[in-house]
């Protein structure tokens, strides 16, 4: 393990006098605090970034390619290892007990596997037989419009459907987390929204903490209780905007002047993010 | 409709083909031991049908015990190259020398060093076999998704794991394609082998009975012998091709039936 790594961070004790005070600040589920990433390549992906994400809350990171927002999702996977600085989250503190779902860009689906057997995957490789994973593939499959779609082949599938069934197979052990790298990049506008508002639903439906990369403000705004906007070169955190609107979200929330407001609150951060790059 | 017109044209070509070839020995008067028509050919099959159907079995068993130990050392050469680069950047010349020389050429030592003619047999066409084997299972084995590979990490795979359910299926439309090279290789390399080697006897197959019917001038024997290999060689062919379907089933496109 690289040096800058600590899987397991004690917790700071608030000193007494200002615990009365103040409500209850949960500890994060997450967090990186000064993390370096570089590859051997010498690209630098990320200087100094911070950011905390508390259990069973819903944040995006929005920000212009190449600014390491999908390299924090690795860390934050364990997939890989920040050169400097520490990660502390569920992968980290327990491997190996697949507390975090990963949606990739593409849906990574195993060509030569059904949907099921695709779904059933996690659980398969930490020893849950086909019968007792059934029940939950099951459930998961009918909650996500994917029944009758069981025994389809990936290839058979559309993008759409595809994607369900590897958000699907990212939620099948019940995460705390789950990690979304621009699952809907590549999907048209309909279908895009119809996954978000399927995927708030599962959100509501199943308390995770979700950090949804993608470079859509609107997606970002609509989906997120908080969206952290990310600048490139170096990569790091530099806005961070809170979406004051309940979920689930109320009828026309998309078209509401909230709406608007804060998608031009967030290009405005978005623009000076990539400003400060050029300069 | 568009099937049966499908099958029906090279079945065209290929009667059209006989035909002219036995109304061009019989018009032209070509003596049988220059050029048998198709009709001498398939009469002298029939009347030998015996002692070719004899060497036909023994070719047969050479080209499938020698497929099937090439088979066997080339899944495990490559598990071994998969493992290791090291390993693979040391044995690979080894194995690349084995490819490159042909049969033909160290037949003879191999004759020398092996008593046993139907060893040294199996060890020729062996040689002709193993390489696409080798290779196509090497290339497949590290052929698996970044992103698969990515979800097998995250979920704490087990080495075991990882080569059942990701290595594995991910290198089988690799293998399928070197098994189909290495089946039409093993059948020439068995009657190549056999031809250098000049084995007579009651254990000997089509080669020698090809080299038998030259030594006598009965042209007709060495084309019934001919045929019978080329459909072999067909039939072989035609084995591997259905075995990689089924074996890749739906979700290769060579494997979908569109």
């Amino acid at each position: 393990m690289t040096k800058g790594a600590i899987v397991h961070q004690p917790r700071a004790l608030p000193a007494c006098g200002t615990l009365a005070a103040m409500p209850p600040v949960p500890d994060p589920l997450i967090s990186l605090s000064s993390v370096d990433k570089r590859f051997p390549s010498g690209t630098v992906a990320l200087q100094a970034a911070s950011l905390e994400v508390r259990a069973g809350e819903f944040v995006s990171l929005l920000g212009p390619s190449g600014c390491g927002k999908s390299t924090v999702l690795r860390l934050v996977a364990g997939l890989d290892q920040p050169t400097d600085g520490r990660v502390d989250a569920p992968a980290w503190r327990a491997p190996g007990e697949a507390r975090t779902g990963f949606v990739f860009q593409d849906a990574t689906l195993l060509p030569w596997a059904d949907v099921f057997d695709n779904v059933w995957l996690p659980l398969r490789l930490s020893g849950v037989s086909r019968g007792d994973a059934a029940p939950r593939i099951g459930t998961l499959l009918a909650s996500m419009g994917l029944d009758g779609f069981a025994h389809a082949m990936p290839s058979e599938l559309s993008g759409g459907m595809r994607m369900r069934a590897a958000i699907a197979r990212a939620r099948v052990t019940g995460p705390e987390v789950l990690l979304m790298d621009e699952p809907f990049a590549a999907l048209d506008e309909i279908t895009r929204q119809r996954l978000n508002d399927e995927l708030l639903d599962a959100w509501q439906a199943e308390p995770m903490a979700v950090m949804f990369v993608t470079h859509s403000v609107v997606e970002a705004v609509f989906l997120s209780q908080r969206v952290l906007v990310m600048g490139a070169r170096p990569g790091r955190v530099v806005d961070e905007v809170e979406i004051d609107a309940p979920h689930p979200r109320p009828p026309g929330f998309r078209t509401s002047p909230r709406f608007a407001e804060l998608c031009r609150r967030l290009s405005a951060s978005l623009e000076a993010a990539m400003a400060a790059r050029v300069a | 409709m568009k099937r049966v017109a499908g099958a029906l044209l090279p079945a065209a070509v290929m009667v059209g083909l006989l035909v002219a070839w036995e109304v061009l020995v019989r018009v032209a008067e070509i003596p049988h031991y220059t050029l048998p028509a198709p009709s001498l050919v398939l009469q002298t099959l029939w009347a030998n049908a015996a002692s070719l159907a004899g060497s036909w079995w023994f070719t047969l068993k050479i080209t499938f015990g020698a497929l099937a130990l090439a088979v066997a050392g080339g899944v495990l050469v490559a598990s071994v190259f998969a493992l290791s680069r090291p390993l693979e950047r040391a044995f690979l010349p080894v194995a690349v020398m084995l490819q490159v020389t042909p049969v033909v050429a160290v037949a003879p030592l191999i004759l020398i060093y092996v008593e046993s003619t139907t060893a040294a047999l199996l060890m020729c066409t062996w040689i002709t076999a193993f390489f696409p084997i080798l290779s196509n299972t090497v290339l497949g084995l590290r052929a698996a998704d970044p992103g698969h590979r990515d979800l097998f990490r995250l979920y704490r795979a087990t080495p075991w794991q990882r080569l059942r359910l990701l290595l594995v299926p991910t290198a089988l439309p690799y293998f399928a394609a070197g098994l189909k090279i290495s089946g039409g290789l093993s059948l020439i390399g068995a009657v190549t082998a056999e031809m250098v080697a000049g084995a007579a006897g009651r254990e000997t197959g089509l080669a020698s009975r090809i080299l038998e019917a030259s030594f006598r001038t009965e042209t007709p024997k060495m084309f019934a012998a001919l045929v019978l290999l080329v459909l072999t060689g067909v039939a072989i062919f035609w084995l591997f091709d259905r075995l990689s379907r089924a074996m890749l089933g739906r979700w290769h496109p060579i494997g979908s039936a569109r």
